[in-house]
């Protein structure tokens, strides 16, 4: 019965390929109607490995179907759900189709039971989610874009490098449990912890994501960042490394969060902080901290969309997302600050909202393994949510002083997908059983002790006092117009600084390296991105044809593709280059 | 157009708002001596060290952020340069 089933993936990538053609109403339900139906169908799967196929002789799973692996299909099928309604009124089918494919990618990534399939779907999802920042359609949008999808083809990359060399080693392209130890499996490991953002290779997420549409950047939000944390809990549970860049990752990018003027990248960075506790969950790797690395995900996911949402109406409506040109919106947006003071709260770990019953069990376990630095820089980082994500976020926008804008709330669909996500925040919250009972683990936990409530509420109340003293002072920070660096700087100043000088009087030394590194890299890109561009131009010039172009025109027309294709403007180019490049690896390799 | 809401331009409703907070701070120092506090590390069984610690940790972020700030502070078109 289940083979008469599409798989998740199936659905969402089939179902988007129709959006162009239809209109109104009819299209507005149809896109609700795809999470919808993956719902259903994931709630009835059977346990074990399903949707299996022979190719090449290989064993694919499209369908690994276990507890890890259903919660997170879950979450992201009701995330879907939230973005697509939050986006319904949107008029560009371009982030229609790149949305929907891009969590459906994802829902592809989380079932893979096997590399191939895996691997596969990361890059539609990395290229996917480049068309929701360049829809924007902004210079800074496509600069950003093409920064961004150049990191996730080298992330890509590492990670396709490592399941090579492990596919050699084990001689099976199934994969659960890799841990880590040799090279193989630390090119996986960096590979997926690119795309959880994990320090150092994280300057992307804080680059890119603020230059979304107001509705793409709650897409981005939930997907990318998620899927690697269920890889990593999948592949490194207990990895110590974890510990450690997670630590950096939960304190590091709340002082950036702090001096952000950038509503967005303010929670950009948010963002990299909770997946921080995340990581530092899996590091632990006992059955309390993984049950609180999921559980927290799930919860983080809504909240963090939610919050999203919030300042996605707040610039569509007023077109502004800085804290120095915004202020005072409760005045006639009421009802979207209400939700957002609800995120808020949810991911400052409110007793009674969602971040306190999934964020606690990581701090607790960090307390039963006696590590007493990391539970320190746990709460500390607590502390640090309060003030960025927790004061910042709806008090710059909200209150503050007033800017003088009398924006109207957003569009009902927009409240409403809010509206939604506020409720399974305070839902979670409080009816937390339901999902304890679907954590890969056994869950015995009480978050609810007179301990926890009391102690969290004096670490929130305390902060926030901190807050109203330094600002009744006039000792908090000022927001000021600015940017702030990051490791970003790297590769965008000092990389061209380092070419210059490099141009100038170290050419025999950037010969060398660009002979040994740079020039294989070079080749095999070229390769791929000339093949891709080559096929394009094959079936893009006899449909030509058919259209009836000749001569002078033809030519014009295939000169620009070819240009678009090697300038990287297209990305999907580069995306299915390196998926075809894969397909032929593994061809040759066999 | 919907009316506004002005709620907060009243400084009478600021201030009963802040009272409210500081009585929300009192209580929650209050509830901590009914509560058993058996498990965990040392220093939790200290009266009153998590609001210490919200506080303190609340003050060095944003006195670190502003160190910070003048390190990595630059025009917002820096890039462009």
């Amino acid at each position: 019965m289940i083979n008469n089933l599409l798989p998740p993936v199936v659905i969402f990538i089939l179902g988007a390929v129709l959006i162009p053609f239809l209109k109104g109403k009819l299209k507005a339900s149809y896109m609700l109607l795809i999470p919808i139906v993956t719902f259903a169908i994931l709630v009835n799967l059977p346990q074990g490995n399903i949707w299996t196929f022979e190719f090449w002789g290989y064993n694919l799973i499209m369908g690994r179907v276990d507890k890890l692996s259903m919660l997170f299909s879950y979450v992201f099928t009701i995330m879907a759900f939230l973005g697509i309604l939050f986006a319904l009124k949107v008029k560009d089918n371009l982030q229609h189709v790149a949305g929907i494919v891009y969590a459906g990618s994802t829902l592809g990534v989380v079932l893979a039971g096997d590399f191939f399939t895996l691997y596969f779907f990361w890059e539609i999802m990395a290229v996917s989610s480049t068309f929701l920042i360049l829809a924007s359609r902004t210079k800074e949008s496509k600069e950003a874009g093409f920064r961004y999808i150049l990191f996730h083809i080298i992330g890509g990359l590492l990670l396709l490098a490592g399941i090579m060399l492990y596919i050699q080693k084990t001689g099976s392209i199934q994969f659960d449990y890799i841990g880590l130890d040799g090279l193989a499996s630390y090119l996986i490991f960096a590979g997926i912890a690119l795309n959880a953002a994990a320090f150092p290779l994280h300057a992307w997420l804080p680059d890119a994501y603020p230059n979304g549409t107001p509705t793409s950047t709650v897409f981005l939000s939930a997907f990318t960042t998620k899927s690697a944390v269920y890889l990593l809990i999948r592949t490194f549970p207990g990895a110590g490394l974890l510990i450690w860049i997670g630590a950096i990752m939960v304190s590091l990018p709340i002082f950036y969060a702090v001096l952000e003027n950038d509503i967005r990248r303010v929670l950009s960075y948010s963002l990299m902080n909770q997946v921080g506790f995340m990581l530092v969950g899996i590091g632990i790797g006992t059955e309390l901290a993984i049950n609180g690395a999921v559980a927290h995900a799930f919860c983080h996911i809504i909240y963090k969309a939610l919050l999203f949402m919030a300042a996605g109406s707040v610039l569509q409506m007023t077109g502004k997302i800085k804290c120095t040109d915004l202020g005072g919106l409760y005045k006639t947006m009421p009802l979207t600050c209400f939700f957002c003071i609800i995120g808020a709260a949810s991911i400052s770990a409110f007793p009674f909202f969602s971040g306190f019953i999934s964020k606690s069990m990581i701090i607790s376990a960090s307390a039963h393994e006696k590590m007493f630095m990391i539970w320190l820089v746990l709460q500390f980082a607590s502390t640090g949510v309060v003030d960025h994500a927790g004061i910042k976020v709806p008090f710059f926008m909200f209150f503050g002083h007033d800017s003088g804008i009398r924006a109207k709330e957003p569009p009902l669909n927009m409240l409403l997908a809010m509206g939604i996500a506020a409720f399974l925040c305070v839902a979670l919250g409080v009816f937390y059983q339901p999902l304890y009972n679907l954590l890969p683990y056994a869950a015995d936990y009480v978050p609810y002790t007179g301990a926890h409530v009391v102690g969290q509420l004096q670490l929130l109340l305390f902060g926030a006092f901190a807050f109203t003293l330094l600002i009744l002072s006039g000792y908090y920070i000022p927001e000021i117009r600015s940017k702030n660096l990051d490791a970003d700087w790297t590769y965008r100043k000092l990389g061209r600084l380092a070419y210059k000088i490099a141009d100038k009087g170290l050419n025999y030394i950037n010969k060398i390296s660009e002979i040994f590194v740079i020039g294989i890299v070079k080749i095999i890109a070229g390769f791929f991105k000339d093949m891709a561009a080559k096929l394009a131009l094959f079936i893009s010039v006899n449909f030509w044809l058919m259209l009836g172009y000749s001569g002078k025109r033809l030519e014009i027309k295939k000169l620009r593709l070819y240009d678009d294709i090697m300038n990287g403007t297209l990305p999907i180019g580069i995306g299915a280059a390196v998926a075809t490049g894969f397909i032929l690896l593994v061809f040759l390799l066999t | 157009m919907k009316k506004e809401l002005t709620i907060f331009d009243n400084p009478k409703n600021v201030k009963r708002l802040r009272l409210g907070f500081y009585v929300a701070l009192v209580l929650v120092l209050v509830a901590e001596l009914f509560i058993d506090k058996h498990h965990g590390f040392e220093v939790e069984h200290f009266f009153g060290f998590y609001a210490v610690y919200g506080f303190i940790s609340y003050v060095f972020l944003i006195f670190a952020a502003k160190l910070l700030r003048k390190i990595v502070m630059r025009k917002e078109d820096y890039y462009d340069q």
